[in-house]
């Protein structure tokens, strides 16, 4: 990337349309949803603005200075010590005083600042008006009403960050006043901190030291051991004067400081009337129909899947199949039942299955369904020792294992993080789902493609449970905001089954026909049933499959979905009935299902959990599936 | 000095004074199965704090002070005593001993409930009479005809945000829980004194949503049971 000019950091609470904001000034695909903890790590893109070339980062929520999980730890340190130009502080109209408490924080560090105060159209619509000149004045920043998802304001923005830049750095910011009792031990704190040389900011130092906050401390430790004593008694004392500790006498007084101004700047009429999302909640949050409708939801979206995903195949094998030349010989075969059957067979998966697939889970996320599910959910994870925001993850999970992994971050504990990613490898992505309704769903019957999926949630709670016993330690609570419903808008929805899709078109589709051409030149010159015959030990004598699968497995552990589209290069036709029984599909489709997570999951579990992790995962998982496999092959085929 | 143990010297005093009202120090040790001399230090303590009246020789008395808490502590131990032999059918022999344990720990909500459960009692079971509460209240009756809450001295009734109902609003008295959960907790605004309400619990012991500075927030049950709300019921 060239160097640019400047950086531009966009910071605030989870979920106020820092992703949309970041994406309209940058064009890239941040993926965006509404739900808190969807961006875990921080991105950036360049943005050239009236000639200048402009760095925006994008970074995840953060409620607070103080950190509570992985995701917020980034959005600090970078904030603390990546040092941009300029902190745009992205926040919520219609929840100004819980955002105001963190953009009281960013006073303190007296970072630069654009205060940008998103969804002023929603706010608008809730009877919420604002007084940003006089907001502008209390704070001695810059002020920027915004509607991101519309791009209205944001050009200000930038306008504003340059200005600021070259402005000679001035005390112009506000300071929030504690207490005397507390702003007397700041003082003095204050005074002594100055007699070090310390990179950040000395007022807000003396309040992180107050608020003992560890990582402060650490640092301060190397250059003035002595200080933290005091500052420790310091925060004793005020302890014991306030009979709580004194971080949280601190979050008290900066929250009545962010409720007073509050109060200054904003009026409020309480619409009459419950909102719409308000009655939603009522049924989707509901004791009984909330569950109902959950279930009823997954189901149709699967049948909704199945249905369109085995339509479409058929449509595209009689398109292409007219064309068939039917010609005989090794070049002809190669041409036609590997490239050509390759390519349409992963166009009609890409198409029938996985795009349809990424727009639903798109229309969920952007929508805010997601977050119910974590209050619906909560309780049964706690069995697996998770709390409900693992179901987000969880959730993510059946569209692509990949973003799963990362977005366990939003989870507290290293355990729960760990627990989550090993349960949202063995989620049935929609790869799988290729397989299990492409294979099972349009050959045996659709019963028959739910039961592998009831199934898998079974075993997927059975080995939560499982290791909520063998990994020490309890989960603490679920703590989440709730967003409210929002209509997601079908722009933000194609574009980002889009982002999620493109990579599928360009790597999976040309891998998959490569693959295919593969397969078939090995089924030409007998090298198939070289592979085939090493691995039939476990394929044909153990899980009673055709020798042919087991080049299958091994290749889907490239892309799974390749299974089903190879199975048919095999095959010679989409009739997949002439060479396996019903019995082998449903064994088949059940070890694609557990086996292995794909390569590009395992990358991502080696890079949130470590090699060793990652690869114990993969050989358990290896080892169930063949374990189940079989089994199952025994029990089931005295029903076939 | 342990207010468990202020109660027993309170209490013996009020068993072993006669009709002048006064107690021998070296009665009181005996009872207490103390040394004179370390009874003797721990009455002239009391007598500092204004419990007793203490003149060497003569014996100790109890003051207004110390006969108010005494009274209530009686009160407690005697309906202890009714419940531990009705409801809980102990043998007689236990239920004194158990009684003296009881009463240090128990709270005046509790006491209240208790007399209300047996039904308004006014003598232990080995007859002695149950002093009356310090409820602010005409009659027995119609303090079983009231809602607890409802009394004056419940103005201070402090209980979890899991017990409000949905709908209800409290204010939040006091968090317990480790650092990092209080910390998160106020973050997200649940500081002292703020106003919350309750909307819906999940079926179960599943979480709570609440609302809070406008803000729609989840809480887990075994977070939720820890933060402790007044509800403003006079």
């Amino acid at each position: 990337m060239q160097k640019p000019d400047i950086t531009i950091a966009l910071a605030g609470n989870a979920n106020v349309g820092k992703s949309v904001i970041f994406n309209q000034l940058t064009g890239l695909g941040q993926i965006i949803g509404n739900w808190p903890g969807k961006t875990v790590e921080k991105a950036e893109g360049l943005l050239t603005h009236h000639g200048k070339k402009i760095k925006i980062i994008d970074l995840p929520g953060i409620y607070s200075l103080s950190t509570y999980s992985q995701e917020e730890l980034i959005s600090r340190e970078y904030i603390a010590q990546g040092h941009p130009d300029v902190v745009v502080n992205v926040v919520d109209a219609t929840a100004l005083e819980r955002n105001l408490f963190f953009t009281l924080q960013l006073i303190e560090m007296q970072v630069p600042m654009v205060l940008a105060i998103n969804l002023v159209d929603i706010a608008k619509k809730k009877g919420i008006t604002i007084n940003y000149f006089r907001l502008s004045k209390i704070f001695g920043v810059p002020v920027v009403p915004t509607i991101a998802t519309k791009g209205v304001g944001l050009h200000e923005i930038i306008d504003h960050a340059i200005e600021i830049t070259k402005k000679e750095k001035k005390e112009t910011q506000s300071k929030i006043r504690y207490g005397s009792e507390i702003e007397k031990r700041i003082e003095i704190l204050e005074y002594e901190l100055k007699q070090t040389d310390l990179k950040y900011p000395l007022r807000w130092t003396a309040i992180k030291l107050l608020e003992e906050d560890l990582e402060i401390i650490n640092f301060v430790k190397q250059i003035a051991p002595k200080i933290i004593e005091k500052a420790h008694r310091f925060s004793k004392k005020i302890e014991e004067l306030h009979k709580e500790p004194c971080s949280a006498v601190i979050a008290s007084e900066r929250y009545a400081t962010a409720s007073r101004i509050v109060a200054k700047i904003q009026t409020h009429k309480q619409p009459q009337k419950p909102s719409l999302g308000e009655k939603l909640d009522e049924v989707t949050m509901h004791k009984i129909w909330g569950y109902v409708f959950l279930f009823t939801l997954l189901l149709s979206i699967l049948g909704f899947i199945s249905l369109f995903g085995g339509w479409l195949t058929e449509v595209l094998h009689n398109l292409f199949e007219q064309f068939n030349p039917n010609l005989t010989g090794f070049w002809p075969n190669l041409a036609w039942n590997g490239a050509m059957v390759g390519f349409y067979a992963s166009l009609s998966v890409a198409l029938g299955f996985i795009l349809p697939f990424y727009l639903i889970i798109g229309i969920l996320e952007d929508s805010g369904y997601l977050p119910k599910v974590a209050y619906l959910m909560d309780r049964p994870c706690h069995a697996m020792g998770l709390h409900g925001k693992a179901c987000m993850p969880l959730l993510v999970a059946f569209g692509c294992n990949v973003p799963a992994c990362a977005g366990c971050r939003i989870l507290e504990t290293n355990r729960d993080r760990l627990i989550a990613i090993i349960l949202s490898t063995l989620v049935p992505c929609s790869a799988r789902t290729v397989v299990i309704l492409g294979l099972v769903g349009a050959f045996i019957g659709i019963q028959y493609a739910i039961a592998l999926y009831v199934f898998d949630f079974i075993l997927i709670f059975l080995i939560g449970r499982l290791l909520n016993k063998i990994l020490p330690g309890t989960s603490i609570g679920i703590i989440m905001e709730m967003p409210p419903y929002r209509t997601p808008t079908l722009n933000v929805v194609f574009k980002q089954a889009w982002v999620r899709f493109k990579p599928f078109l360009l790597t999976a589709i040309p891998l998959i026909i490569l693959g295919s051409v593969i397969v078939e030149a090995m089924r030409l010159t007998n090298v198939l049933s070289i592979i085939s015959d090493i691995l039939s030990p476990i394929t044909v004598t153990w899980l009673g499959l055709p020798a042919f699968t087991g080049f299958l497995f091994i290749f889907g552990v490239l892309r799974k979905e390749a299974a089903l589209v190879l199975l048919t290069t095999i095959a010679g036709t989409a009739e997949i009935t002439s060479i396996m029984t019903p019995l082998q599909m449903i064994i088949f489709a059940l070890v694609i299902m557990i086996y292995i997570p794909c390569i590009a999951t395992i990358a991502a579990m080696v890079r949130e959990t470590g090699w060793k992790h990652a690869l114990a995962i993969t050989f358990f998982e290896i080892g169930l599936a063949i374990l189940i496999g079989g089994v199952a092959f025994r029990i089931l085929s005295s029903f076939f | 000095m342990p207010k468990e143990q202020i109660e027993e010297y309170l209490e013996a005093i009020y068993d072993i004074a006669g009709k002048d009202g006064k107690a021998k120090t070296t009665e009181i040790a005996q009872r207490l199965k103390n040394a004179p001399a370390s009874v003797t230090e721990v009455l002239q303590r009391m007598s500092r704090n204004g419990l007793i009246n203490y003149e060497p020789y003569q014996g100790v008395s109890l003051t207004k002070k110390g006969e108010n808490i005494v009274t209530r502590i009686k009160r407690k131990h005697r309906l202890l005593e009714v419940f531990l032999e009705k409801f809980l059918h102990l043998p007689k022999e236990h239920i004194h001993d158990q009684a003296c344990k009881m009463e240090h720990v128990i709270d005046d909500e509790t006491e209240q409930a208790l007399c209300k459960t047996l039904g308004m009692p006014t003598e232990c079971p080995d007859g002695l009479p149950i002093p009356p509460c310090n409820v602010n209240v005409e009659s027995c009756d119609k303090c079983s005809s009231e809602k607890i809450s409802d009394k004056q001295q419940r103005k201070q009734k402090i209980i979890s945000i899991t017990s409000l109902k949905p709908g209800q609003k409290g204010k939040i008295v006091f968090i317990r829980g480790g650092r990092n959960v209080v910390q998160r907790l106020c973050d997200l605004g649940l500081t002292n004194g703020t106003e919350v309400s309750l909307l819906r619990e999940a079926p179960l012991k599943g979480p709570i949503e609440i609302c809070v500075r406008g803000c729609k927030i989840v809480i887990g049950r075994g977070v939720a049971e820890k933060i402790f709300m007044q509800t403003g019921e006079t």
